[in-house]
């Protein structure tokens, strides 16, 4: 397909994780987090959700590459695909 | 669910909470960085849309991953998101009947059995489908009812979403500080929601849609993983939730026996019968809003893969929506508290007062407040009555410091305007194919088709805007249309059912078995009433007959009248007319269509297998929360 969805989400989420893992180290022990049972919520969920958009946005850069250096390969029919009205 | 979500507009408007939501820049951000990025979407997939099957049907070429992740959250709408955490307060565990029964069998059928049909006819649309089956009425009437539903479900979605932006006073800083009135942030979210969704629809078509979808739903296990997460930590893990809770709470099935016996007003049978038969295979194998996401795939194998791997995160999703209800519930009701400090040696005294319905109230679920007299509303038997619809917002407000925050409040906006997104695209492609390309402009160039399909999505999202602004006018409009909706699908599945597993239906038999299955579904809606309801919205308008012990039980015996009466009406037309011949129902009709062979060779990769899985899984979950 023309854009994989994984490039824009692991950007996406790799920011998000950016964003709440520095803005949790900043303010790690703070009052902030006393509603969260005083666990640093936004450090350790923003770690998560940055492992999670490198990871998913790696996945997608490795797959479009692959697909740059092959030839384009025809749809595979299967049985009852080509069958219609 | 719709009847779930039916009472949301009314609870959130009603609602006097939730003063103190202070957003911070970090959230702004969030939400910021959420907005570009679906806009961003939309242009980057732009230069792609060169025909219209590009632009309805994402080309056919999206991975069957994609499109089955799209498939499940295509559904997941707030909603449902809401409705489903309300449920979970309300009911405890037996709400994961409308997931585990209400959903997993549907999703399995329509994927080995129904799939073949609607991806290997070439149909690009239900209504379509139903044409080349049936014929042009049956068509015309699916395709009309279908459109108009789609604008309205779409106006739904944009006017509970203001409400919601305007109780969570999501929007009031930033007002205050630009300095304009508050009284505009109702029109200032409308708007908001209906740039964006166009932006994103105009651009990237169905494929801009899907990818949406696909990316709410992982906002959506970003935003509320860490909810269930901290909560749980707060009452003392799964042992500390089952102690804080009455045991009926904890279990599925306790009580199913007798409609009396269970929270629910339901016995086994109307809940296996109207839920997870009549209802759930009416919406999931007839509802061109998820199943467009399926024929959205590159091969039919594929197609049929969707709504399985659909399956999977569907099943667990309970855990998510619906465990944070019952967490609320479990939670302990916040009262003021007095803190002192000594500042500068000067005694400080500081006190947090909380509302009087979020004290009045039980665990985190607020109690009801009159809008009016601004008082708590109380039950027959003098105690507060709660609003559900509330547990998953005060949830979100109660554990998320500033920064989860502002991404649990993205997730659920992600949620509202997916939900939207969806509608449009389902209303552009029948819109353009089945009623403009049919009846008003045949035989136009593709380009004449593309640039319709982008048109029609100005005009669908321009008439969501009159029905969310109707709804603010009339609220009852919402309910009597949303009824008269559940009363047009309610019979669908039956001509489906005919249609692809019976040669000899005919149009006239499925054209009469729709109009008597909707005319089936009123006449049970007038003659009924639930228990301690009032004749009118909720049934009865005719006379009252007999009564239900609850409005899930009414529902779902409306919807299995309707599709007893489509299905024995359309057989008996059926007999008396003349099917079409069996050459022009090869790939529409199981008997006649060769059976499909898997590609794929190892046995444990094909759908039959991964089906088989499913049911077997979810026989398991049922047995564990039995």
């Amino acid at each position: 397909m023309n854009l994989d969805l994984r490039i824009p989400m692991g950007l996406m989420f790799t920011l998000v994780g950016v964003i709440l893992t520095l803005y949790g180290w900043a303010t790690r022990g703070s009052a902030l987090y006393a509603r969260a049972d005083n666990v640093d919520v936004n450090l350790g969920w923003g770690v998560v959700l940055l492992v999670f958009g490198v990871s998913t946005f790696l996945m997608g850069r490795r797959a479009e590459r692959k697909l740059r250096s092959q030839p384009r390969k025809s749809t595979p029919v299967t049985a009852g695909n080509r069958r219609g009205h | 669910m719709a009847q779930l979500s039916r009472t949301l507009f009314r609870a959130i408007e009603d609602s006097h909470l939730f003063g103190h939501t202070q957003l911070t820049a970090i959230d702004w951000l969030i939400m910021l960085l959420y907005f570009a990025f679906v806009l961003g979407i939309g242009f980057a997939l732009k230069r792609y849309m060169k025909t219209s099957k590009d632009f309805f049907q994402a080309g056919r070429a999206l991975p069957a991953w994609i499109c089955g992740l799209a498939f499940m959250s295509a559904n997941l709408g707030a909603q449902e998101v809401i409705g489903m955490g309300a449920s979970g307060a309300k009911y405890g565990i037996a709400t994961s009947h409308f997931y585990w029964i209400g959903a997993i069998p549907a999703m399995v059928f329509v994927g080995i059995f129904m799939m073949p049909f609607y991806y290997g006819s070439k149909a690009r649309s239900v209504p379509e489908f139903l044409r080349l089956r049936f014929d042009e009425k049956t068509r015309a009437l699916n395709a009309c009812s279908f459109a108009v539903m789609t604008v309205f479900s779409s106006g739904i979605s944009m006017y509970a979403m203001a409400r919601l932006i305007q109780t969570l006073h999501i929007f009031d800083g930033l007002f205050v500080a630009l300095g304009l009135p508050l009284g505009w942030i109702f029109h200032f979210s409308m708007l908001l929601s209906a740039v964006i969704v166009l932006g994103y629809i105009f651009l990237g078509g169905l494929t801009s849609a899907i990818y949406n979808e696909v990316l709410q739903f992982a906002l959506i296990i970003a935003g509320f993983l860490p909810l269930v997460l901290i909560g749980l930590h707060n009452v003392g893990g799964i042992s500390g939730l089952r102690a804080a809770l009455p045991t009926a709470y904890m279990h599925s099935w306790r009580g199913m026996e007798h409609a009396s016996t269970n929270p629910l007003g339901v016995d086994a049978f109307g809940l296996a019968m109207g839920l997870g038969f009549v209802l759930s295979f009416g919406y999931w194998c007839t509802d061109f809003l998820v199943i467009q996401t399926a024929m959205a795939t590159d091969t039919q194998e594929n197609a049929r893969r969707v709504p399985l791997i659909a399956a999977i995160p569907k099943m667990f999703f309970p855990f998510l929506v619906i465990v944070p209800g019952l967490l609320a519930i479990a939670a302990t009701t916040p009262h003021n508290v007095t803190t002192q400090t000594v500042v500068n040696g000067t005694i400080v005294r500081e006190t947090q007062v909380v509302s009087k319905a979020e004290a009045e109230g039980r665990g985190l679920v607020p109690a009801k407040t009159d809008p009016i007299t601004g008082k708590i509303v109380l039950d027959a038997s003098g105690k507060p009555e709660l609003d559900y619809d509330l547990a998953i917002p005060s949830m979100l407000l109660h554990y998320f410091p500033s920064g989860l925050l502002g991404l649990g409040l993205t997730a659920l906006l992600a949620s509202f305007m997916s939900g939207m997104a969806g509608n449009v695209t389902a209303f552009n492609t029948v819109w353009t194919y089945d009623i403009y390309q049919s009846y008003l402009h045949k035989g136009a160039s593709d380009q004449h088709y593309l640039k319709m399909g982008r048109w029609a999505t100005v005009g669908g999202i321009l008439l969501s805007m009159v029905t969310a602004y109707a709804a603010t006018g009339f609220n009852n409009i919402m309910d009597t249309l949303q009824l008269v909706f559940s009363f047009v699908n309610a019979p669908l599945f039956a001509t489906f059912l005919l249609g692809m597993f019976w040669k000899r239906t005919t149009g006239n038999g499925a054209f009469t078995g729709l109009i008597a299955g909707t005319a089936a579904a009123m006449a049970h809606h007038g003659l009924t009433l639930p228990i301690e309801a009032h004749p009118g919205l909720h049934g009865g308008w005719i006379a009252v007959l007999h009564t239900y012990p609850s409005d899930m039980a009414q529902n779902f015996w409306t919807a299995i009248w309707a599709f007893s009466a489509n299905f024995v009406v359309a057989i008996v037309v059926s007999l008396f007319g003349t099917p079409k011949p069996e050459s022009e129902l090869v790939g529409l009709v199981h008997s006649l269509t060769p059976k499909t062979v898997s590609a794929e060779r190892i046995w444990w990769k094909r759908p039959e297998a991964l089906g088989a899985l499913l049911i077997v899984m979810v026989v398991a979950l049922n047995l564990i929360f039995r």
